[in-house]
């Protein structure tokens, strides 16, 4: 008899583990832990969402909605995005799904044939690149520098060999190091798309979490709406992460054949989240400024003390991440982190998890109290100092 | 927003954070933060640093009612004197004036009921402007001055995600 594992398709096989979990198997083990190592918000969604759940509960809401989503919801979605002078309509051009992470895999799906290229940028989230193999595309890793803060260039692209791919991949706000990019600069990118004739998928779920200046999203440059869908949800800025809702906004044509593949697969996205989700977009931006200002000012505290540790960092204008360097004396990301966990019990993720261009650093994320943030920075600074 | 605003919403989560943590989340140095609350202080805007206490975890007696104070006011007689007559006995832990169908909110702390009931009773109610007292006796508190005193939504979050 064939047994499960030989049973498992190769495309099971060959996927790695994500090189994040040895360091959540690590935490898992220790008391006193304290975790910078976090890819959500520390807080709970606002209590006016929540209750909007509840409520929805009690009614006894709990059949699927719409395959795009409730039609009052994709209203909303689209009223909201206007904020960032997106327009989209919410008929044909938005489709609510299970977390950004469904949309932006219905939209790999939509657009990929098995071989094309798709050109992902690095260090970035770690879910990418897995997805496009998903569909059967290669990675193209176009790594980016921290000599320009981890912002994506036009020679990255060329140096990278973008201009063979069809889709390029976007996250800024990006995560693990905080990035942005403003517009002169996101219009380099632009340039380099509509030369090359890319498809741009935009993932743009930190949007919200921008400190110092506003959002841009590479879809409001000029000739780029038709070739660009943008990713976004309530998970981050609204501290929703377990309510799983996402959307995405893009030309109806492709928005239409992510929802053919999101009917059959996903069918709809949780209904009780959509109920949650319009009253965030309703009541909840009071809640969510709130939250921006209390990260933005643990995120000067964290970047602070790192430069005063000697931990070099530069300064990340958005989402919860810093991505300072590891301290003189240490070229490894992977055996500081895991000597600082075993040492201090502090949780930090290595940089080199995220992709070419991540190693020497370390994802610190500051969705951590105040207190815990001084905690691990005391331990941090008596690790380094002890060497 | 403002550095002075700014600084203000750090004292109200914690007073007790040290001036250099204070600079660091503000993106200043710890001299301007000094100046910054030695101003918030000289303007009034910052009147004291306290602890927010919850009672039910000390091991002592702590009674606090809420007192609505009705009053009647003549020519010579408005509301600033009446408030700083009440407002000097150390008994009173919060006054204000307020809209509705009674005039003062008053806070009484003593260590017993009695206490409190005898401090209404001889205290207050014979100011002769007072024309009525209601006092409730608080029977526990749940949150005070944004800090809730239940258990807070745990962090069960993964220690480490992507």
């Amino acid at each position: 008899m064939t047994g499960p594992t030989e049973r498992l398709s190769r495309r099971a096989r060959e996927t790695p583990p994500s090189g994040i979990r040895r360091f959540f198997e690590l935490a898992e083990e220790m008391d006193d832990l304290v975790s910078l190592g976090v890819g959500e918000p520390d807080f709970s969604a606002p209590w006016a969402a929540r209750t909007a759940a509840i409520d929805s509960l009690e009614r006894g809401r709990t059949s699927y909605t719409a395959n795009r989503g409730r039609r009052d919801l994709r209203e909303r979605i689209a009223e909201h995005v206007t904020r960032y002078d997106l327009s989209y309509d919410p008929d044909d051009e938005i489709l609510v799904s299970t977390g950004a992470s469904e949309a932006v895999d219905l939209a790999m799906r939509a657009l990929i044939d098995p071989g094309d290229a798709v050109a992902v940028p690095q260090p970035s989230y770690i879910s990418y690149g897995p997805t496009v193999t998903f569909s059967g595309g290669e990675v193209v890793p176009v790594e980016t520098h921290a000599e320009n803060d981890f912002v994506l260039t036009y020679e990255d692209l060329e140096r990278a060999g973008a201009d063979e791919a069809s889709i390029l991949v976007l996250c800024y706000p990006n995560n693990p190091t905080g990035a942005v990019m403003t517009r002169e600069e996101l219009a380099e990118v632009a340039e380099f798309v509509r030369e090359h004739d890319l498809f741009v998928l935009s993932d743009e779920i930190y949007a919200a979490l921008r400190y110092e200046d506003e959002h841009v999203s590479i879809a409001t440059l000029p000739e780029m709406r038709e070739r660009t869908v943008v990713f976004n949800g309530f998970s981050k800025a609204y501290a929703m992460t377990g309510m799983r809702l996402g959307y995405a906004l893009g030309p109806s044509a492709v928005i239409d054949a992510m929802n053919r593949i999101h009917q059959y697969t996903m069918l709809s996205a949780p209904t009780t989240a959509q109920f949650a989700a319009i009253e965030a977009l309703d009541s909840c931006d009071g809640a969510v400024e709130e939250m921006r200002r209390e990260f933005d000012r643990r995120r000067q505290f964290v970047i602070s003390r790192f430069n005063e540790i000697g931990m070099d960092c530069f300064e990340a204008k958005g989402a919860f991440y810093v991505f300072p360097k590891c301290p003189p004396g240490w070229e490894d990301d992977e055996a500081f982190a895991e000597a600082l966990i075993r040492e201090e019990r502090v949780a930090l993720v290595p940089g080199r998890v995220f992709g070419d261009g991540g190693e020497g650093h370390l994802r610190v994320s500051y969705a951590s109290s105040m207190g815990e943030l001084k905690e691990a920075l005391n331990r941090i600074e008596s690790f380094v100092e002890s060497r | 927003m403002e550095a002075k605003r700014e600084l203000l919403d750090l004292l109200l989560s914690d007073a007790r954070q040290s001036t250099e943590d204070i600079a660091r989340q503000l993106g200043v140095d710890a001299a301007t933060v000094e100046k910054l609350v030695d101003e918030l202080e000289s303007e009034g805007a910052v009147r004291g640093y306290q602890a927010v206490v919850d009672w039910d975890s000390v091991d002592e007696e702590h009674v606090r009612a809420e007192v609505e104070l009705n009053v009647e006011l003549d020519r010579e007689t408005g509301y600033e004197e009446i408030a700083r007559r009440i407002a000097k006995f150390p008994e009173v832990a919060s006054l204000r004036l307020i809209s509705g169908s009674y005039d003062f909110a008053v806070d009484v702390e003593g260590e017993s009921m009695h206490d409190v009931s005898n401090f209404v009773s001889e205290q207050i109610a014979p100011i002769p402007e007072v024309t009525q007292t209601v006092t409730h006796f608080v029977m526990r508190t749940y949150k005070e001055r944004g800090v809730y005193f239940g258990d807070g939504d745990d962090d069960d979050r993964l220690a480490v995600s992507p």
